[in-house]
């Protein structure tokens, strides 16, 4: 009988540490092992295809349609004079909203301390950081004069005393998201220092060069542990209200203008929320691909995660639709003329079709899918889950921008928007970004391999009487 | 404490330049229009095609023009009903929507003439001033238009030909203001009313458009505003706009 009873107890341990990464430690040496191979894992003729393809889709689309629009003008581009932003502002959007998640998940689940979050800090980072990258070329792509634009837009010194106009949305705009890519840049910087060292120590020839000029001279001492938590938790806490301001700011592009479906009050934290729902939605991609084709990542990346990252997308997916429900009711209510014009366009209007698709795929298929455990810890169904909820965000910052702008003041000037070289050039973004993000999980390593072993030590089983209790110690 | 009204009435003396447009006499001709583009180097659409959307420019929403004229149907078919032509320019609001959101400075308020100037080497063509616009009367050069021989000699000395990029907006022919400055104050005294016009006042062959000094209680055009049953378009907003329309009368 007593025997029974301890075999129950050891196969709960055991399936506990079967499904907790944190529960499941494995020897030092053989963690930092698993890393280095799954970056150093010699790149098989399917990767090389991958970028070759992707390489031409950012010459076709980045280089070769960019330096045309520059060359000739924009009317390559579907603009036109009630639209006069299209895409290009969609995907800066879009790309901003992309870059939330990492934050989100590096910076408040780690002061919040979720535990989970140890394993995946790092690939999240670095997709705010090529998020960013994408987003600031979209902006660049969309401005007349491309050549000018740093050079009114930069705040410095000058003879005749001319500065950017900071009564402008867009002026805030270049200072926050200038901020935000430092900031964040540094904060994917700091916790990678440990694991550069790690690589140091790992490698020979020009790697070693390079992660021993980028690990800085860290040797693992108590004094520079302690200096890194130190920067660690202060840009952790400092980069989260850049993060909700920046796409405050973004939103108030839009807010802060006098156009029927634009000045509304409840921007910001709209599209802060929609930022995440996207976010969200790309994360799960991106570590279900992790997952699925790098070496080791099976231990590291585990259902658990996507279980608790679909929980957080099924609150965020209700907090959009609470606040979608919000910012159209009170437009509606209100009864401005215009605006009724303009909510019956977004519903009843030639591109009506995207703002039913992006009711179903942000709202209707998460709450359908999410709510159940076994789903949502399905890399396969919460990452197709994630895919659509980004094309459902896509759709939404479309029918906000170049549809929203087709219905203005003046009915004399109405014309519907179609996109034109907007579009190779914003897949070109996403070729880039998923470029960059291969290349570089070739060059640093993916899974931040100190937080797991951190995070695995302070993690024990307890016994209290007959149970056994899982306790989490307090490291810092 | 300022009582609204106040504020208004402030607002209102703020301006220098104003213009009428009788949209009763307004025959449509379209002879503004021209009037305008050559004098302030306007370019020439004409037939240029975008393949993106495989539509002539002027069928998309690319037309340039500082001046429209605009048209409208009431009413369901059989019963329809043409609104009077309205020709539509820059407002020269007082408190115009376009000149914050600019970035870079590029569109910017004159404290000597109280007009919306566009300064065209700061723009960087971000066009939120045109998003901005709740008249939409601000045109962007989507392209280096052509100018075929020999109109390059038609061009007014007096503008910046735009490149592309760029956004542009009537200015209340400022060239023609300052001409006119210019000259009476070499002979020592004031612009007289009547002594210069815009351009497409002075092309109107009805009379439609009368331009002069808003802030004169003498000039014509100031008298014929404080008329009183004038409108200006979307005052509402807050724009304070220079413009005023005689409809219906």
């Amino acid at each position: 009988m007593s025997d029974n009873k301890h075999k129950a107890e050891h196969s709960h341990e055991e399936h506990l540490r079967e499904k907790h990464l944190m529960l499941d430690p494995l020897p030092r040496g053989r963690m930092n092992e698993m890393v280095m191979e799954s970056m150093m894992e010699p790149p098989t003729w399917k990767f090389w295809a991958i970028i070759v393809v992707l390489a031409g889709i950012v010459a076709y689309g980045l280089v070769y349609t960019w330096a045309k629009v520059i060359a000739e003008g924009l009317y390559l581009a579907g603009i036109n004079r009630p639209s006069y932003w299209g895409v290009f502002i969609v995907n800066t959007v879009f790309w901003i909203g992309i870059s939330h998640a990492g934050t989100f998940i590096s910076a408040i689940l780690r002061v919040f301390k979720a535990e989970f979050r140890r394993p995946f800090t790092r690939a999240a980072e670095l997709m705010t950081t090529f998020g960013l990258i994408q987003a600031g070329m979209s902006i660049f792509m969309h401005i007349g004069r491309v050549w000018l634009g740093l050079y009114w837009l930069m705040p410095y010194p000058n003879q005749r005393m001319m500065w950017p106009n900071l009564h402008s949305p867009l002026a805030w705009d270049v200072l926050a998201i200038t901020t935000y890519v430092l900031g964040s840049t540094m904060y994917l910087f700091l916790p990678l220092i440990p694991d550069l060292a790690m690589a140091r120590d790992r490698t020979t020839g020009w790697r070693k060069i390079l992660y021993k000029t980028l690990a800085l001279g860290f040797r693992g001492t108590e004094g520079e542990w302690a200096h890194l938590r130190n920067a660690m938790n202060i840009f952790a806490f400092a980069i989260i209200p850049v993060m909700f301001s920046v796409h405050t700011i973004v939103s108030w592009d839009f807010a802060a203008a006098t156009r029927p479906g634009w000045s509304s009050t409840i921007f910001g934290p709209y599209f802060v929320v929609g930022a995440l729902h996207s976010g969200m939605g790309a994360v799960i991609i991106v570590l279900a691909i992790i997952r699925s084709t790098m070496k080791h990542m099976k231990y590291f990346i585990r259902p658990e995660h996507f279980d608790a990252i679909g929980k957080l997308m099924l609150i965020i997916s209700m907090a959009w639709a609470y606040f979608f429900f919000n910012d159209y009711i009170v437009q509606w209510y209100g009864g401005d003329k215009w605006t009724q014009i303009l909510l019956h366009y977004h519903e009843a209007g030639p591109y009506g079709w995207m703002w039913f698709a992006m009711l179903i795929v942000n709202v209707a298929v998460p709450w359908a899918v999410l709510w159940n455990q076994k789903w949502r810890s399905n890399p396969l169904i919460v990452s197709i889950v994630g895919f659509l909820i980004n094309i459902g965000m896509w759709f939404e910052r479309f029918i906000i921008v170049p549809v929203t702008l087709t219905i203005n003041r003046a009915p004399f000037t109405w014309q519907q928007y179609e996109p034109g070289a907007e579009m190779p050039m914003g897949i070109g973004t996403m070729a880039f970004f998923i470029l960059l993000y291969m290349l570089s999980s070739k060059l640093i390593p993916l899974i931040p391999v100190w937080e797991v072993e951190e995070g695995q030590m302070a993690h024990e089983f307890k016994k209290f009487g007959r149970e056994t209790v899982v306790s989490v110690s307090e490291l810092e | 404490m300022i009582r609204p009204d106040e504020i208004k009435m402030s607002a209102e003396e703020s301006g220098k330049w104003g213009m009428v447009i009788d949209q009763d006499l307004c025959t449509g001709c379209q002879a503004c229009v021209a009037a305008c583009s050559m004098e302030n180097n306007v370019p020439f659409v004409g037939d240029a095609f975008s393949p993106s959307n495989g539509e002539v420019d002027i069928n998309y929403g690319r037309s340039l023009h500082w001046i429209r004229i605009e048209r409208f149907w009431e009413g369901e078919y059989p019963e329809v009903k043409m609104t009077p032509h309205q020709p539509m320019m820059c407002q020269q609001c007082g408190e115009a929507p376009c000149e914050p959101v600019c970035p870079a400075f590029a569109t910017v308020h004159s404290e000597a003439e109280q007009l919306n100037l566009m300064v065209y080497n700061r723009c960087i063509g971000t066009r939120y001033c045109g998003n901005n616009c709740p008249y939409q009367v601000r045109s962007f050069n989507w392209r280096d238009y052509e100018r075929p021989e020999p109109l390059p000699n038609q061009l007014n000395p007096d503008v910046t030909v735009r490149r592309r990029g760029v956004m542009e907006k009537c200015t209340f022919c400022i060239q023609r203001i300052h001409k006119a400055q210019d000259a009476a104050k070499a002979e020592g005294r004031e612009v007289a009313d009547g002594e210069f016009t815009t351009a497409c006042a002075q092309a109107c062959p009805a009379n439609a458009i009368v331009f002069g000094r808003i802030d004169n209680p003498e000039s014509l055009v100031s008298q014929l505003a404080h008329q009183g049953h004038g409108v200006k378009h979307l005052e509402e907003l807050g724009t304070q706009p220079h413009v005023t329309y005689f409809k219906g009368g």
